[in-house]
C-alpha cells in the first residue's frame, strides 16, 4: 500500500491528482464547518453581489452566499457520485466475474447482452431510469449505478478471464469448492486492483453525470446546493451576474479533473509496463 | 474479412436492438403508473379509463403489448404521440437528421484539431508542447457539456456578442444564419471529443514510434517525415477508429444536453420534452433510434477496422 502510494506520487499527474482529491475530501468532510454563512439563509438586500471581502464568491438571486453553498454542496455532489460509482462497480464486478467464471456459451450470452445494454448512452439510460423512479438525488444515484454496471462488467470480465487461468483457481476447482466460493473468495479479491483504477476514473464521469442530471432537473431538487442544480438555477441570471454560474461550473470541473488525474496516476502505478 | 464475419456482426446488431427494445419498453411501459390515468387524470371515471385502455391496447398482457409495439416498430410505425397526437416516427427521424448534422460537424472539427494535437504531443514527447496538450486534454475530458456550454455562451455570445446563444435556423433556409447557430453547440460537443481523441492518438503514436519497424525505417535513413506519416501514423490511427466509434455513445449523450441548452430541435431535445411530458411512445422511439444509431456506428467502425488492418483475421 505504501509502495503503491509512493509510485502514485512519482508521476506528476498522480501526485497532483492525490492532492486535488485530498482537498476535495477535506471539503466534503469539513465543508459545512468552514462555510462562513448558512447556505440557505436568504438575504434580500445582498442579492447578486459580485465577489467581495464579505462574500468571497458573491451571492445568488436570494442573497445566499455562493461559497457557503458550494462547500455544503460538496457532499451532495461528490459523495453521491462516489456511492453511485461504488454501487455500479460492485454490481458490474459480480456480473463480470460470474461471466468469466462460467465461460463458454453463458459467458458469450452475458457479454453480448452487456454490449447491447451499452448501446444505450449512459446519460440516456440514467434519464430513463430517473424518469421511471421519480426525480430525486437517491434515484439519480441508483440510475448512475445501473448505467455504469455494464461497462464495469466488461472491464471486470477481461481481468477475471486472466485470473481464471491461474493455478490457484484450478486448484480450487480440483478441490471441489462451490462456484460461489471460487467467485467470491478466489477470484474477486484478485481482480480488485485494476477495478479500483477504472472506478477512480469513473468517479470523475459520475460527478459529471450526476451534476448533468441535476442540471436537467432530474437529480437533486431545490433548495439543495448540489452544483449541477446551482448551475441550472443560475442560468436565468447569467447576463446579470456571470459568477453565479461560473463558480459551481468550475467546482464540477475541478472535481472531475482531480479524479481523472488520480485515476491515471493509479493506472500508471499499477501497470509495470509504463 | 469473410462474409460470415459481416453476417455475424449484423446478427449482433439485431440482437443489440432486440435487447434495447426490451429494456426501453420495460422501463417506460411496464413499471410506471397507468398510462390511461396519466392521460385522463386522477378523476377520470372507471368506464372512460377502461375504454381508453382498450383503445390503447393496455388491457392486453404485457408480452402482447410488447409484441404489438415491436411489430409496429419493424413496420416503421412507432405509434402516436400522447402529447401532440401526431405519429412519432417521422418527427423523431426528422429530429435525428438535425442531430446527425450536429454530430457530423463535431466529428469533423474533432478530427481537424485532435489529430494534429495528438501527433505534436507524441513527436515532442516530454516537452512543453506535450505538457500543454496534456493539460488541455485533462481539462477537456473533465468538463461536462453543460459547463462547456455555459463557458462558451458566457464568452462568445454574452461577452463578445459574436454568436447567437440559442435557437435554430435550418441550413436550407438561411445557410449563413444556420451555421452561426450551429457554432456554439458544435464547439461544446467537440471539446470532450478533441480532448479524448488527441490523448488516444498521442498514446498510440508513442507506442508505435517505439516499435522495431519504425526504428528500422529510421535506421534505413528515411526522412523523419516519411517515417512519421507513411510508417507510424497509419498504424497509430487504426485504434483511433474504434475510439471514435465508441465516442459516438458519449456524443449522443452529449447531444441531449447540448440541444436542450441551445434550444436545438434535434432528437435529444425531443427526448427531454417527451420525458418531461411522460409521452411514452416518443420516449420509446427516441431511445430506440439513439441506440440504433450507436449500434450501427460501432458496426461500421468494426467493418472499417477489419478492412484497414490486414493483420486481423476474423472468423
Amino acid at each position: 500500500m505504501i509502495e503503491l502510494l509512493r509510485r502514485v506520487l512519482r508521476s506528476p499527474q498522480g501526485a497532483l491528482g492525490l492532492v486535488l482529491v485530498g482537498l476535495i475530501l477535506l471539503v466534503v468532510i469539513m465543508g459545512p464547518w468552514i462555510a462562513p454563512y448558512d447556505p440557505e439563509s436568504l438575504a434580500p438586500l445582498q442579492r447578486y453581489k459580485p465577489p467581495s471581502a464579505l462574500f468571497w464568491l458573491g451571492t445568488d438571486q436570494y442573497g445566499r452566499d455562493i461559497l457557503s453553498r458550494l462547500l455544503h454542496g460538496a457532499r451532495a455532489t461528490v459523495v453521491m457520485a462516489v456511492f453511485a460509482t461504488a454501487l455500479g462497480t460492485l454490481a458490474g464486478a459480480v456480473i463480470g466475474t460470474i461471466s468469466a467464471f462460467l465461460g463458454g456459451r453463458s459467458d458469450e450470452a452475458i457479454m453480448r447482452t452487456v454490449d447491447a445494454v451499452m448501446a444505450i448512452p449512459s446519460l440516456l439510460l440514467a434519464l430513463l431510469i430517473v424518469n421511471l423512479l421519480g426525480k430525486s438525488s437517491w434515484n439519480a444515484l441508483l440510475a448512475i449505478a445501473i448505467a455504469f454496471t455494464p461497462g464495469m462488467a466488461r472491464v471486470t470480465r477481461s481481468v477475471a478471464l486472466a485470473v481464471r487461468k491461474q493455478d490457484y483457481v484450478n486448484a480450487a476447482i480440483a478441490r471441489g469448492e462451490s462456484a460461489r466460493f471460487i467467485v467470491w473468495r478466489e477470484m474477486l479479491p484478485n481482480v480488485v486492483a485494476p477495478i479500483i483504477v477504472e472506478m477512480t476514473i469513473r468517479v470523475a464521469f459520475a460527478v459529471m453525470l450526476f451534476a448533468t442530471l441535476s442540471f436537467l432537473g432530474l437529480g437533486a431538487q431545490p433548495p439543495a446546493s448540489e452544483w449541477g442544480l446551482m448551475v441550472a438555477e443560475a442560468r436565468r441570471f447569467m447576463h446579470l451576474s456571470p459568477w453565479m454560474i461560473l463558480w459551481p461550473s468550475l467546482a464540477v470541473a475541478f472535481v472531475a479533473i482531480g479524479f481523472n488525474l488520480l485515476g491515471d496516476g493509479l493506472r500508471d502505478a499499477l501497470n509495470p509496463r509504463t | 474479412m469473410s462474409p460470415a464475419y459481416i453476417l455475424k456482426r449484423i446478427v449482433l446488431v439485431g440482437y443489440t436492438l432486440l435487447v434495447v427494445s426490451l429494456i426501453v419498453f420495460a422501463i417506460t411501459q411496464i413499471l410506471p403508473a397507468d398510462a390511461a390515468v396519466m392521460m385522463l387524470g386522477e378523476n377520470a371515471t372507471t368506464e372512460a379509463l377502461s375504454a381508453l385502455r382498450a383503445k390503447m391496447g393496455l388491457d392486453a398482457s404485457i408480452w402482447a403489448q410488447y409484441g404489438h409495439w415491436l411489430a409496429g416498430v419493424l413496420r416503421g410505425d412507432f405509434g402516436v404521440s400522447m402529447r401532440t397526437g401526431q405519429p412519432v416516427g417521422p418527427v423523431m427521424i426528422e429530429a435525428l437528421g438535425r442531430s446527425l448534422l450536429l454530430a457530423l460537424f463535431s466529428i469533423v472539427l474533432m478530427l481537424v484539431l485532435a489529430l494534429p494535437l495528438g501527433i505534436i504531443a507524441a513527436v515532442r514527447r516530454g516537452r512543453i508542447a506535450d505538457l500543454l496538450v496534456s493539460v488541455i486534454s485533462y481539462i477537456g475530458v473533465s468538463l461536462p457539456e453543460f459547463v462547456t456550454a455555459t463557458l462558451v455562451v458566457l464568452v462568445l455570445a454574452d461577452w463578445l456578442q459574436w454568436l447567437p446563444a440559442t435557437g435554430y435556423v435550418p441550413l436550407t433556409e438561411n445557410p449563413l444564419q444556420g451555421l452561426r447557430h450551429l457554432v456554439l453547440p458544435v464547439l461544446t460537443i467537440s471539446v470532450i471529443l478533441i480532448a479524448h481523441v488527441s490523448r488516444m492518438v498521442r498514446s498510440e503514436l508513442v507506442d508505435v514510434l517505439h516499435t522495431d519497424y519504425v526504428r528500422a525505417a529510421r535506421l534505413k535513413g528515411l526522412p523523419k517525415r516519411t517515417v512519421l506519416y507513411k510508417h507510424a501514423l497509419r498504424n497509430a490511427l487504426l485504434p483511433t477508429i474504434t475510439i471514435v466509434a465508441l465516442d459516438v455513445g458519449y456524443l449522443l449523450g452529449g447531444v441531449i444536453v447540448v440541444e436542450e441548452i441551445f434550444a436545438l430541435p434535434g432528437i435529444g431535445r425531443q427526448l427531454i420534452v417527451a420525458i418531461q411530458s411522460r409521452d411514452l411512445p416518443s420516449i420509446q422511439a427516441g431511445a430506440l433510434i439513439m441506440a440504433a444509431t450507436y449500434a450501427i456506428a460501432s458496426f461500421l467502425a468494426d467493418i472499417a477496422y477489419a478492412r484497414l488492418d490486414r493483420r486481423i483475421q476474423y472468423d
